[in-house]
């Protein structure tokens, strides 16, 4: 019915390329969600008939072409769907964060105007109410789950199944227009808006048209040979460019299967279950998942320990090379093959990584230790260096030239250059169009020639022409003595300590650098039952002299190699302290993608950094905490603050300075 | 008989008497437990028994639910009297229950745990069950579906295969809902549900408590230490003490009946 519409030999919209994977996979699976117990899923035929089933509903509800349609809610098909469903109407989709607070909302709500909101589920369509008491314009509900809702005033409030129910009736009176609506999408309309999280300020709308979705989808597709016999697991937020990209620019394109998790929590099954082909997933992911098998392990019996410990010394020596395909010797070939079937195998199957044939991870640099500890196993994990304005691929890692501390070569069709200061410029088809209602800011980021400024400073190795980013162009300053300060360069060496989940360097402008750090529950917590240490809170265990004692030790071992570096041996911590609580982004620490904020910290805890610079052992603060349900609440606690030892240089400079 | 159905201010349906409890006196030897009480419950309600420690609200709901044959008295449930009764056959009426402290099978995962929930309503016989054949495989695809619906509503599907011993607390109260749900039964007994529970675990516990009632219109009886809970909670509360009623009513009304506050603050009984 659809494919009749389909502009032959044009894929200039992701309507087109759905009604093309319609014509031409049929009944390969298109969307599966596991509900029930069971995996649902749905074919390509299936999944357009409930698109065109959804697009249509919203018709008969007056969605018009330009407006917007905000989808808010865990990746579930019908999200999807509903994004597909409002281009086919001519109307740009913007997923927003789910666990976004209803606070943080009414800015983008109201920034983009949106007319129409799909929300997953009752929380959301509460926060929506919530939103709607400042924000006015919003004009329709569409909800997914229909838990709870029955009490709702359903005057401009509708179940989305009920939706495609009514577009289903109104097929012959509505179909003409939507094909009309279909058929004048091409490659200049805008695809999909996304709000960047922004680290500063308040997040932008970046503005991404078919041609930068699709030609991003396509070259990438053709770097990494990816096919319709992909399966991904779709669990990343969808309001961030990586899950558009994949689950719909590269899903569509290729015509994989899109698979949705149960939920949150059942990630780990899910995942098992799928085993996905292709995988993305943040360092945090991999960090965690490492710290589980660790753990796990050190509660396994003295024989599965040994023979875990003992292999996985063999891989880390030889698999990165076997994966690469280098020249191996016979006995380490062997050894690594009796690795797989008795270690590797199996864990790769737990974790559900059996499949997985090109993986990516990105986002924040990933610890060379974790990274190898991966690829050792033979699993191809790779990195990329991108972002939302370029519509993700920058740079990316070919088979073959991985390495931890770099983030590849230039994506296909992607120009990088380097600025006079440092900086990092892209140009790409892949380039937004513009920040929505901004020029300034777009003015600012793109120049005339299509340059993107990345705000990162870089520089390409070379040896191997492989671009190496060392920290946020503007975060990188200047100590009082005039010597480079790099802070991310700094805490990304703390974070690779399991025990350690999130680091804030300071020194800009100062004498010397100190840190606020932040323990990772699950590490220490473990540790801390193993060795019969008792804690009531998190708060208490952060301030436990033996975590101090296990912190302290790491952070000289950093300042030890720190030191090595000739022009950053300054950045070597001299003070830090344990934070009583976990940087989060209901607090406005961090952004919802777990950048620290360092403007918001530096505020916010200024007695804290005071106290690091006044030369105090203890501070006695008060912070506010927000809880998931929007409460403020406030909790008190006296900070120790450790010295510790530094090296080489900055050492021979303390000495004098004294 | 029955009163008028009601529509309460956030929309709830209430019915007419569903059950009625006539002059229920318990002894156990010499003790009386329960003392000449008598109260309803209306289809759809959320009604609470509350009161200090050793009032007799476990031995209430022990007689509701069968354990407990009571001396005297009459229990009425949807207008017929209800003689002596073997609990099973109680659950096979339509009502089913939660423990005070706990009784799952920890060894079982918690799906197999939530599948015993529908063994009332398994109908094949022995030799088809051992062969998983016919009507007993219809019946468990049947059975599973409505347990999966009840582990998606109580939002426990990461724990689905998880072994019940390994569960913290409030999880296991949380099944334990869930198992009692699975019954698909008409009234539900709730056992002090929010019993050593942390405030976030009462709160959750709470919302599925009022979602049960409001989703399934399942007629809910709950015994409960923590005021605060019931009070919000329910449509109406029967007060008890030394095994008295002292008070019935909204929880307006009793919360400014002067008996109860007394029994609540403490007075010298004579």
């Amino acid at each position: 019915m659809t494919e009749q519409h389909a502009p032959t030999g044009e894929l200039h919209s992701i309507p087109a390329l759905l009604a093309r994977n319609a014509a031409r996979f049929g009944d390969r699976p298109a969307y599966r969600e596991k509900e029930f117990g069971i995996w649902q899923s749905w074919s390509w035929v299936e999944a357009a008939e409930e698109i065109r089933a959804l697009a249509l509903g919203l018709l008969v509800l007056d969605l018009k072409p330009g407006d917007y349609v905000a989808i808010i809610g865990r990746n579930r098909p019908a999200h999807y769907w509903g994004m597909i469903a409002a281009q086919m109407c001519g109307a740009v989709p913007v997923p927003l964060y789910q666990d976004a607070v209803a606070e943080e909302m009414t800015y983008v709500l109201e920034h983009c105007g949106a007319r129409f909101v799909i929300c997953g589920d009752q929380e959301q369509v509460d926060k929506i109410l919530e939103v709607e008491e400042t924000v006015k314009g919003i004009e329709r509900i569409v909800y997914t789950d229909k838990r709870g809702m029955r009490k709702y005033d359903h005057s401009r409030m509708n179940a989305l199944a009920d939706v495609q129910e009514t577009g289903r009736a109104a097929a012959t009176r509505l179909g003409p227009e939507l094909d009309r609506r279909i058929a004048g999408l091409d490659y200049d309309s805008t695809c999909v808006m996304l709000y960047t999280s922004g680290t500063t300020g308040k997040p932008k709308g970046v503005v991404l048209s078919n041609r930068n979705i699709i030609e991003t989808a396509k070259n990438s597709c053709e770097f990494d040979h990816l096919t319709e016999r992909e399966e991904i697991v779709a669990y990343l937020p969808m309001a961030w460019v990586g899950d558009f990209i994949f689950s719909m620019g590269q899903a569509l394109w290729a015509g994989f299967t899109v698979n949705c998790p149960e939920g949150a929590h059942t990630m780990m099954t899910d995942m098992r279950e799928i085993g996905p082909s292709y995988f993305f997933a943040p360092p945090r992911v991999f960090e965690g998942q490492l710290t589980t098998v660790m753990i796990r392990m050190e509660d396994a019996g003295r024989f599965k320990r040994w023979l875990f410990h003992r292999f996985v010394a063999v891989a880390r020596r030889v698999g990165p090379a076997i994966l690469d395909g280098q020249q191996v010797g016979f006995v380490d070939r062997l050894a690594y093959g009796l690795g797989r079937l008795l270690v590797y195998g199996p864990l790769k199957n737990t974790l559900g990584y059996s499949r997985i044939r090109v993986g990516y991870t990105a986002g924040e640099a990933i610890g060379p230790e974790i990274f190898d500890f991966y690829r050792s196993l033979g699993i191809n994990l790779k990195q990329l260096y991108g972002q939302t304005e370029a519509s993700v691929f920058i740079t990316q890692q070919p088979d073959g030239q991985v390495r931890s501390d770099t983030v590849g070569v230039p994506s296909p069709g992607v120009e990088v250059k380097i600025g006079d200061n440092g900086e990092v410029f892209y140009r790409s088809p892949g380039t937004f169009v513009e920040y929505y209602k901004n020029p300034g800011s777009t003015a600012s980021t793109k120049d005339a020639a299509g340059w993107v400024a990345t705000g990162d400073a870089g520089f390409f190795e070379e040896s191997t022409g492989h671009l190496r980013i060392i920290d946020r162009a503007k975060d990188v300053g200047r100590m009082a003595d005039g010597s480079m300060f790099a802070p991310k360069y700094v805490e990304n060496k703390l974070k690779f300590y399991p025990n350690i989940l999130e680091a804030v360097v300071l020194g800009n402008g100062r004498d010397y650098c100190t840190a606020m750090i932040n323990i990772d529950l699950n590490a220490v917590g473990n540790w801390a039952e193993r060795n019969n240490i008792a804690y009531a809170s998190y708060q208490e265990l952060a301030g436990h002299p033996q975590v101090y004692a296990t912190i302290k030790a790491h952070v000289e071992e950093v300042n030890r190699s720190v030191a090595e570096d000739e022009m950053l041996s300054n950045c070597q911590i001299h003070r830090f302290l344990v934070l009583h609580k976990e940087l989060d982004p209901d607090d406005g620490e961090m952004t919802r993608t777990r950048k620290v904020r360092r403007a918001v910290i530096g505020e916010k805890f200024a007695d804290l950094v005071d106290a690091l610079y006044d030369g105090s052992d203890s501070i006695h603060t008060q912070t506010e905490v927000t809880y998931e349900d929007g409460r403020k609440g406030r909790i008190k606690a006296t900070l120790k603050i450790e010295d510790v030892q530094v090296f080489g240089a900055a050492q021979a400079q303390k000495v004098a300075a004294q | 008989m029955n009163q008028q159905t009601e529509i309460t201010a956030d929309g709830r349906q209430i019915g007419g008497t569903l059950m009625e409890m006539k002059n229920i006196t318990l002894r156990f030897g010499g003790v009386e437990a329960i003392k000449n009480i008598s109260f309803d419950i209306r289809e759809g309600e959320i009604r609470a028994i509350i009161g200090p420690n050793g009032a007799g609200k476990s031995s209430m709901l022990n007689v509701i639910s069968g354990f407990y044959v009571p001396q005297e008295g009459e229990i009425w449930f949807k207008g017929a009297r209800r003689g002596p009764m073997k609990p099973y056959e109680v659950a096979r009426l339509g009502i089913a229950r939660t423990f005070q402290n706990i009784a799952l099978f920890d060894g079982m995962t918690v799906l197999d745990n939530i599948m015993t929930g529908r063994l009332n309503r398994m109908r094949a016989g022995f030799l088809s069950q051992a062969l998983w054949w016919g009507a007993a495989e219809r019946e468990e695809i049947e059975n599973r579906e409505r347990v999966e619906r009840v582990i998606d509503f109580l939002e426990i599907q990461n724990i689905r295969k998880t072994p019940v011993g390994r569960l913290p607390y409030g999880l296991k109260k949380r099944v334990e809902l869930a198992r009692a749900l699975a019954a698909e039964p008409q009234i539900l007994l709730l056992d002090e549900p929010m019993a050593g529970m942390n405030v976030e675990e009462k709160e959750d516990m709470s919302r599925f408590v009022l979602d049960v009632n409001d989703e399934f219109g399942t007629t809910i009886a709950l015994i409960e230490h923590d005021m605060g809970v019931v009070m919000d909670l329910s449509d109406r509360v029967v007060v008890m003490d030394y095994g008295r009623k002292i008070g019935d009513g909204t929880p307006d009304e009793v919360r400014n009946n002067q008996e109860v506050i007394d029994a609540y603050l403490g007075v010298a009984h004579d």
